[in-house]
């Protein structure tokens, strides 16, 4: 099968749902005539032209809002915010109209709309362009909100999303977009996802690691380098953040003793702090030790490289935080340092 | 009769503040008197069940907040009877009366008041989020502005479907302010969509006077930003605000321009049920009796002969009725059934979703 980057998972997927589907059409900033910041919708105006392809203003909460309108009415927008941090910008209309058209008028009107937009930090983008605020999306009953880490993920769920009645924050990590994968199949027999599963993608015995996004291939690296130092870590990949797969996680740390989450987003009430608590409420009788977080130190990140590098989660400070668990456990395999 | 500004730059006139322009001497628009009484019909209907919804809150039946259209009743008859039934409605939390005018009945809005599950939306939305699929209500909008987007891309949508349907975006003047009014203007300009904006310009967001809020008091003129014919009108006389909206929901219809309609009317009580309006002077009081749409048009028929005295208590009486039969329908309706709490999260069911109630622990029953 066709091994290919995230990025053109993406863009293949986004294609093959608009041939499939005639109420699917794209929305987003330089998204036609520039195709895309970060070429996902490459190619796609010339193909389908500026009806289904409709570049926007730089307008976020006009355009997220017209989308959530023109869904209403039974198409299927598909938007891309440029980067996360700019959706701050539709607040409004992503929680208080996506979130709650549905709800709060007795399910008379579902809002079928994607919103695509890339997290992450490590560009050295300074601290308005990389926050992981996926966090407050998370947080609202109305929205889903999925975060595929690998090019067949990300085209198992955005053809998902795209199907789905409600409304969809997918993320998307710029660590991630050259990042390689294989698909199960052409990208128009791919079969989509199911919204709301975690995967154990890797098995083990010793200590579960939970990440999503980039911390989800981060935490595969890991568990890879532990495997040779005979330690068996599972993990497992969120996939979804809301809805939450707290069965996959439990029974994974009830089989495991002990786990560590990796996010990257800030530590204070983050994503992970859900994780722990689910796993205290969950586990706690088969727990042998603390959940340990690693997650982003508490800035607004840094331009500098240096300090920049230091702030972020990486597959060092994920291998540190494992080995301590391991060690609280008193099952450690490595020898004492 | 009313105050146009074509697409080209606005003239550099002397503002009139929250002057609204009249009739004046311009000819009457023409509508036979059955039409005439059928609006004043409408438009008593409209205070009727506003007043008795104004009780019902004080009466502890109806929760959360209540705003009501009180003093804009020629506006709300005169805007919908500008629209076909096929077209589309987005509106604020200043909504029963809009409501109605839209064909739904006065039993559904009222019991949506009174939170049972027989309400336009069975009890979820509350006074001011209506919502009628059938209807095409597309919603009241709790918070300012938000449905100025949406109505936009509900726009986008008829013109991606290549239909013909109009949609109609009501607002407050306070609403001129928000960023989404001026993306959603703009996005509609650019990409020449079906929509008709309506302020409706009643001189107060809660407390804070129009004067005191818009850097361009007149409120129309904003459309000229966005190359959009926009239009004054004076909120009070139906037939005045009949004929512009006529005007602006037809040139949307067969030419797909936006178009932007300011509508001046008073807002006789205060911003919301429990507002006495203190910060109105006892002059202002007595010279909001004089605006009154309601007096102002039974004295204009009466005039004409067209509805006599006893004939309008008549009308009163049958619509007085027609009120208390929809207040005891939503007293004698059903609350919601808690059972059905969580069937409205989510349109798409989904694995992993949490069904519970407070008390209840994540894991196990």
């Amino acid at each position: 099968m066709a091994n290919v980057t995230y990025r053109q998972a993406l863009r293949d997927t986004l294609r093959a749902e608009m041939l499939r589907d005639e109420n699917v059409f794209l929305m987003g900033e330089e998204i036609g005539l520039f195709e895309g910041s970060y070429k996902i919708t490459e190619g796609l105006l010339k193909e389908f032209g500026p009806r289904r392809v409709k570049d926007t203003p730089i307008a976020e909460e006009g355009f997220v809002g017209a989308a959530i309108g023109a869904a209403m009415l039974g198409l299927r927008p598909v938007v891309e915010i440029m980067t996360i941090n700019f959706s701050l910008l539709a607040l409004d209309q992503i929680v208080n109209h996506a979130a709650k058209i549905y709800g709060m008028f007795g399910g008379q009107a579902s809002v079928p709309m994607v919103i695509r937009t890339p997290g992450g930090g490590g560009q050295q983008l300074g601290a308005t362009h990389s926050q992981n605020v996926e966090l407050f999306y998370s947080f609202i009953p109305g929205l889903k909100v999925v975060a595929p880490s690998t090019p067949a993920e990300a085209s198992a769920m955005l053809k998902a999303a795209i199907r789905d009645d409600d409304p969809v924050l997918f993320l998307e990590n710029l660590a991630l977009y050259n990042t390689k994968g294989e698909l199960p199949a052409a990208v128009e027999d791919i079969e989509p996802a199911e919204i709301g599963r975690a995967a154990v993608t890797r098995p083990g015995t010793d200590i579960t690691i939970i990440g999503y996004s980039r911390m989800a291939r981060v935490a595969a690296e890991v568990a890879e380098t532990l495997a040779a130092e005979g330690v068996s870590a599972e993990v497992v990949d969120l996939r979804s953040l809301r809805p939450l797969d707290r069965a996959t996680i439990v029974e994974s740390v009830r089989r495991t003793g002990s786990a560590v989450v990796a996010e990257d987003d800030w530590l204070t009430y983050g994503i992970g702090a859900e994780i722990a608590a689910t796993i205290q409420e969950g586990a706690f009788d088969w727990l042998d030790a603390p959940v340990r977080r690693v997650a982003m130190a508490e800035v607004p990140l840094p331009y500098a490289k240096s300090l920049e590098t230091a702030a972020l989660p990486s597959a060092e400070s994920l291998l540190t935080a494992v080995r301590d668990t391991l060690r609280a456990t008193g099952r450690t395999l490595e020898p004492a340092r | 009769m009313t105050e146009t500004v074509q697409a080209a730059p606005a003239r550099n006139r002397r503002t009139s503040g929250t002057k609204t322009s009249r009739r004046g001497g311009a000819a009457k628009p023409a509508a036979d008197a059955e039409t005439l009484v059928g609006y004043y019909r409408q438009m008593l209907l409209i205070r009727r069940f506003e007043e008795r919804a104004a009780r019902a809150y004080t009466e502890a039946k109806i929760g959360g907040y209540c705003h009501l259209n009180l003093g804009e009743e020629a506006t709300v008859v005169g805007l919908m009877a500008a629209l076909r039934p096929a077209d589309y409605l987005f509106t604020n939390y200043r909504e029963h009366g809009y409501a109605l005018s839209k064909g739904i009945s006065a039993d559904r809005v009222m019991a949506e008041l009174y939170g049972r599950s027989t309400g336009v939306s069975k009890g979820w939305g509350g006074s001011m989020h209506l919502f009628d699929a059938e209807a095409r209500l597309l919603g009241g909008y709790g918070i300012v502005g938000g449905q100025v987007p949406l109505a936009a891309g509900a726009a986008l949508a008829v013109s991606y479907k290549g239909g013909d349907e109009v949609v109609m975006c009501h607002m407050g003047d306070g609403t001129t302010a928000i960023g989404a009014f001026h993306e959603s203007l703009n996005i509609a300009g650019l990409w020449d969509l079906p929509v008709v904006f309506v302020v409706i310009n009643n001189g107060l967001g809660m407390g804070t006077t129009v004067e005191h809020s818009a850097a361009e008091p007149e409120l129309y003129r904003r459309g000229a930003a966005y190359r959009m014919e926009s239009a004054r009108v004076d909120g009070t006389d139906v037939l005045a605000v009949r004929d512009a909206a006529r005007t602006a929901v037809e040139r949307a219809r067969a030419e797909s321009k936006p178009y932007l309609l300011e509508t001046t009317s008073p807002r006789l009580k205060g911003h919301s049920v429990v507002d006495p309006a203190r910060y109105r002077s006892k002059e202002e009081k007595e010279a909001l009796k004089a605006a009154d749409p309601l007096a102002r048009m039974a004295l204009e028929l009466e005039e004409a002969g067209i509805l006599s005295h006893d004939d309008r208590d008549k009308l009163d009486a049958e619509v007085t009725a027609e009120i208390d039969a929809a207040a005891a329908f939503a007293d004698q309706s059903p609350s919601p059934d808690v059972s059905t709490l969580f069937d409205y999260t989510y349109a798409t069911p989904v694995p992993g979703e949490l069904r519970r109630l407070p008390a209840d622990p994540v894991f196990g029953s």
